[in-house]
């Protein structure tokens, strides 16, 4: 069988490097690729949407419901992840906690641990020793890892970034908080159901945004149609439109990264894990 | 008057309406289900009704005007921006998976609640956006948004069928490795013809191949888009993925991801064919009927054989499903007017027929609790109605006229004949000879044997519990699972009597000119 | 020797797609754990990103964001040279491609924890083993 794969693989390459040999120079400005649709999209981005952004006013504008289906795959995949993994807290079998004054480490099983005390801490059960460097200099880093992740999601117009990229760096630095520090420090600022909302939420002000504007009636997700709402000419509302969409992208994918990572690093139970 | 130009500018707006509404009710599911537990399942069957209405004007439409439809996403015209095509085909087969998602949901929804406690939520809206990315996939003109929207059905099909016996994720993780490798081939081979013409749009393709008839790049991407969509179509030799991962998983995401994955994956294999690549160079420059008619050959008899030496009933349907598989792709590739018909037809009767079957066995399943044919004796005595809709079912697939599976193979064997492949036809026959045996065991058990009071423990299946306990006297199963069950059983014998008006109203359209 | 050098840096691209494309296969298909599998899986898929991002690129371009006056908004396209930038489509193409990717990755790597639970193991051949056994 495994032969079988190595035969088929190598036969496989060999055909694809074979017809590498046909394809336009690396580099080549005169490929159909760049010369049947490509062009218009440079030469009529400003004028139709008043965004420089290239990559961006195509992928919220021209190619926009390919993006909205995009924001969704990622809300498929919070979905899915929750649907398979999540279970209940009481199937917690095991916790550990830390008595302070003694440095003692405890373990008490089932239902009879304490809730809320000042001398015993909860600890994981695959503990690492709490370390004040690295959560001091995570917990300095995460206010300019969101700031700029702000600024990411609303520069997307002038310069590289967007709502997925700004979206990403937000979730990043929630998830940073939670490796630096634990898992239930994290849950307790940005709960599950937080971010269950929020990731719903994020393409829901996608969606909405591109049904609004048929209601509205225009096509689906033609923002033109928003321009009596924004007070705007038609081209700007395009623009605005971008930004609002862009917003939701990046309310949804912070959400559901985040979303992910509770499920995967806790294998569901949310309770403990890196 | 502001009310009429809001009702005719809704018309027009069907198109996005059929697949928007879906996709804008899994949203507000996903977070209703975090407030309310039954609101759910109320967003859910409501946006698919909507959808299921919508695609039935489409439809209407689509016939009575015989003009095609276009729809402009974001107002950008062709080759700029998306658009959405509904001809014939595509309105055909929208109706047939707004209604195959909506019966499942009615039909299911007692078990949903018990299998899924807590996570109603995600689970309903994870199944609308199934049946949105599948709408979407139906109707888009654009190779590369349909990538997108084909990610949207296959990552939520592996999440509603990851969840069923213990075996269920392990069977899922390898579909979904070769579901990624599928679409993966499919991306790899849109970029391919990007790189040929610079365009995405289906037509726009269409109008530039004939021009490259000869060029290397197009070849390939044929040939990797059609790998691509064979894999996730599980013909021989990559069929592995398929029977585990349809009979391990719940039986409530089974009987909707069977009936529709596969169909619809035929569907865009023939859009790709006839309307992308073009006839001319799919059937003429390339001469693919040999070769894909003997691999859906292979696959058929390795179907039916594989069907038959299966005891677990839900495996059983997996080959049987595999086996139908080959039918269409080969009947599609045969490449004339009979054998494209048939293969069209079939999508939409053997989705009936599936759906059918995979319902009967949540019936089943939810009754007895167990899998095996065994399970099943004495049943008729107990259950007429479910029996007799489960034997008008077993009948079609056969193919016993008058219902819809004879009218089908009817085409594709005439198909076949008039093509000369008569290694086809003999497939056709035999696989359905095998169909015959599997079915008539299984009414030979139900009928003739007498009821077992005492149902053994089966301990590799997760649904057991929500079996009724074993003393319980067996009777006819809840009217929410019986009646859309009788439904789909009628209309399996509706759809056979009008098959001739579905070909002639709908399928002759399909067919491009050249081909006779 | 200066045309092959040239005729290697005009596929050298094209080349490195294949290799990766058949690297993640390979893992795909011969390895024998869950994760490394996984991980195949995602070269695969990058693979593709290279593939459509070379094809974009052209020679003398700079990032596909137009200079413009800020002064002006809508200003004439005559100004603006599609020569001048490389190619955005392949670009936004292939934003959707990451974002579909890290989706599949998150639902394989919750597949595989669930059967990690389930079996206590990722080897493909001790899971089969465990199986044959109930």
């Amino acid at each position: 069988m495994k032969i079988l794969g190595k035969i088929t693989i190598l036969l496989c390459g060999s055909l694809l490097l074979f017809f590498t040999s046909d394809f336009p120079d690396f580099g080549d400005a005169n490929s159909p690729a760049s010369l049947h649709l490509s062009p218009y999209f440079i030469e009529h981005t400003l004028e139709d949407t008043a965004v420089p952004n290239v990559v961006t006013s195509v992928l919220a504008d021209y190619r926009g419901y390919d993006t909205m289906f995009e924001t969704t795959v990622i809300l498929t995949a919070g979905l899915a992840c929750f649907l398979l993994l999540r279970i209940p807290k009481r199937a917690v079998k095991n916790r550990y906690y830390l008595h302070e004054p003694t440095g003692v480490t405890l373990r008490f099983e089932g239902d009879k641990y304490p809730q809320e005390s000042d001398v015993f801490k909860r600890i994981d059960s695959s503990w690492v020793p709490y370390d004040i460097i690295i959560n001091f200099t995570c917990r300095l880093l995460i206010h300019f890892i969101q700031i700029f992740a702000l600024y990411v999601v609303a520069h997307g117009h002038h310069s590289p970034g967007g709502g997925f990229q700004g979206g990403v760096v937000l979730g990043a630095s929630v998830i940073l908080f939670a490796i630096s520090g634990n898992l239930r420090a994290a849950i307790k600022r940005f709960g599950e159901k937080t971010a269950a909302l929020f990731s719903a939420t994020g393409v829901f002000i996608y969606a909405g945004t591109a049904a609004l504007c048929m209601v509205l009636g225009e096509n689906f997700i033609d923002y033109a149609a928003l321009a009596p709402i924004l007070g705007s000419d038609r081209i700007m509302a395009r623009s605005h439109g971008i930004f609002i969409v862009e917003i939701g992208v990046a309310v949804a994918v912070m959400a559901v990264m985040i979303w992910i990572y509770y499920n995967l690093s806790s294998a569901g139970k949310q309770d403990e894990g890196l | 008057m502001i009310f009429f130009d809001r009702a005719s500018n809704l018309l027009s707006d069907l198109p996005a309406i059929v697949v928007t509404v879906p996709l804008l009710a899994a949203l507000i599911a996903s977070g209703a289900g975090w407030i309310n537990r039954k609101a759910p399942f109320i967003i859910a069957i409501a946006s698919l009704f909507v959808s299921f209405i919508s695609s039935i004007l489409l439809l209407l439409q689509v016939t009575s005007t015989g003009v095609v439809i276009e729809y402009r996403m974001a107002g950008w015209a062709a080759p700029i921006g998306i658009v959405y095509i509904i001809d014939h085909l595509t309105a055909l087969v929208l109706v047939l998976i707004s209604s195959v998602s909506l019966i499942n949901l009615i039909a299911s929804k007692r078990r949903i609640d018990d299998q899924f406690r807590n996570k109603e939520g995600a689970f309903y809206s994870l199944y609308v956006l199934f049946t949105a990315g599948l709408i979407g996939m139906t109707t888009t003109g654009d190779a590369f948004n349909l990538y997108v929207l084909l990610e949207i059905a296959s990552l939520s099909g592996y999440a509603l069928i990851g969840l069923g016996s213990n075996r269920a994720p392990l069977a899922t993780l390898n579909y979904l490795f070769l579901g990624t490798i599928g679409a993966t081939f499919y991306l790899l081979g849109v970029g391919y013809l990007y790189i040929a013409t610079g365009s995405l749009n289906m037509a726009d393709i269409a109008s530039i191949i004939p021009k490259m008839m000869n060029s290397s790049m197009i070849l390939f991407a044929f040939i990797i888009c059609l790998t691509g969509l064979l894999v996730k179509l599980a013909i021989f030799p990559v069929h592995g993925w398929l029977p585990g991962a349809y009979s391990e998983s719940a039986t409530v995401a089974a009987s909707l991801v069977a009936p529709l994955t596969t169909k619809v994956t035929i569907y865009i294999m023939i859009r790709l064919c006839l309307s992308v690549f073009t006839p001319q160079y799919t059937f003429q420059h390339l001469e693919t009927t040999d070769v894909m008619v003997w691999l859906s050959v292979i696959t058929i008899v390795f179907g039916a054989i594989s069907a038959l030496s299966q005891k677990d009933y839900k495996k059983m349907l997996s080959y049987i499903i595999i086996a139908e598989v080959g039918y269409m792709v080969g009947g599609f590739f045969l490449g004339n007017k009979m054998g494209i018909s048939g293969a069209i037809l079939h999508i939409v009767n053997d989705a009936a027929m599936t759906l059918a079957l995979f319902m009967v066995a949540g019936i089943f399943l939810w009754k007895t609790g167990e899998d095996s044919r065994e399970s099943l004796k004495g049943m008729f005595g107990k259950m007429p109605f479910t029996m007799a809709g489960f034997t008008l079912a077993g009948l079609s697939v056969v193919g016993v006229p008058p219902t819809c599976g004879f009218f089908s193979k009817w085409y594709l064997i005439l198909g076949g004949i008039s093509a000369g492949q008569y290694g086809f036809v003999a497939a056709l026959i035999f696989s359905s000879l095998v169909n015959a045996v599997l079915f008539f065991r299984i009414f030979e058990i139900a009928h003739f044997e007498p009821f077992k009071e005492q149902h053994p423990h089966n301990d590799h299946c997760d649904e057991q519990h929500q079996a009724k306990s074993h003393n319980e006297i067996i009777k006819e199963a809840p009217l929410d699972m019986l009646i859309p069950f009788i439904a789909v059983s009628l209309l399996l014998v509706l759809l056979g009597l009008y098959s001739g008006a579905i070909v002639n109203n709908i399928i002759h359209f399909v067919i491009p000119k050249g081909i006779i | 020797m200066e045309q092959m050098l040239s005729f290697i840096a005009a596929k050298a691209n094209y080349w490195t797609y294949v290799i990766l494309l058949m690297v993640g296969l390979y893992a795909m298909i011969v390895k024998n754990n869950l994760v490394k599998k996984i991980v195949g899986m995602v070269i695969f898929q990058t693979a593709i990103i290279l593939f459509y991002v070379s094809m974009g690129y052209k020679q003398g371009g700079t990032i596909p964001i137009v200079m413009h006056d800020e002064a002006h908004h809508g200003a004439t396209s005559a100004a603006i040279k599609a020569i001048d930038y490389i190619n955005p489509l392949p670009h936004v193409l292939m934003l959707t491609a990451i974002v579909v990717g890290v989706a599949t990755l998150g639902v394989a790597l919750s597949l595989a924890m669930k059967i990690y639970q389930e079996y206590g193991s990722l080897e493909e051949d001790e899971i089969n083993e465990k199986l044959r056994n109930i």
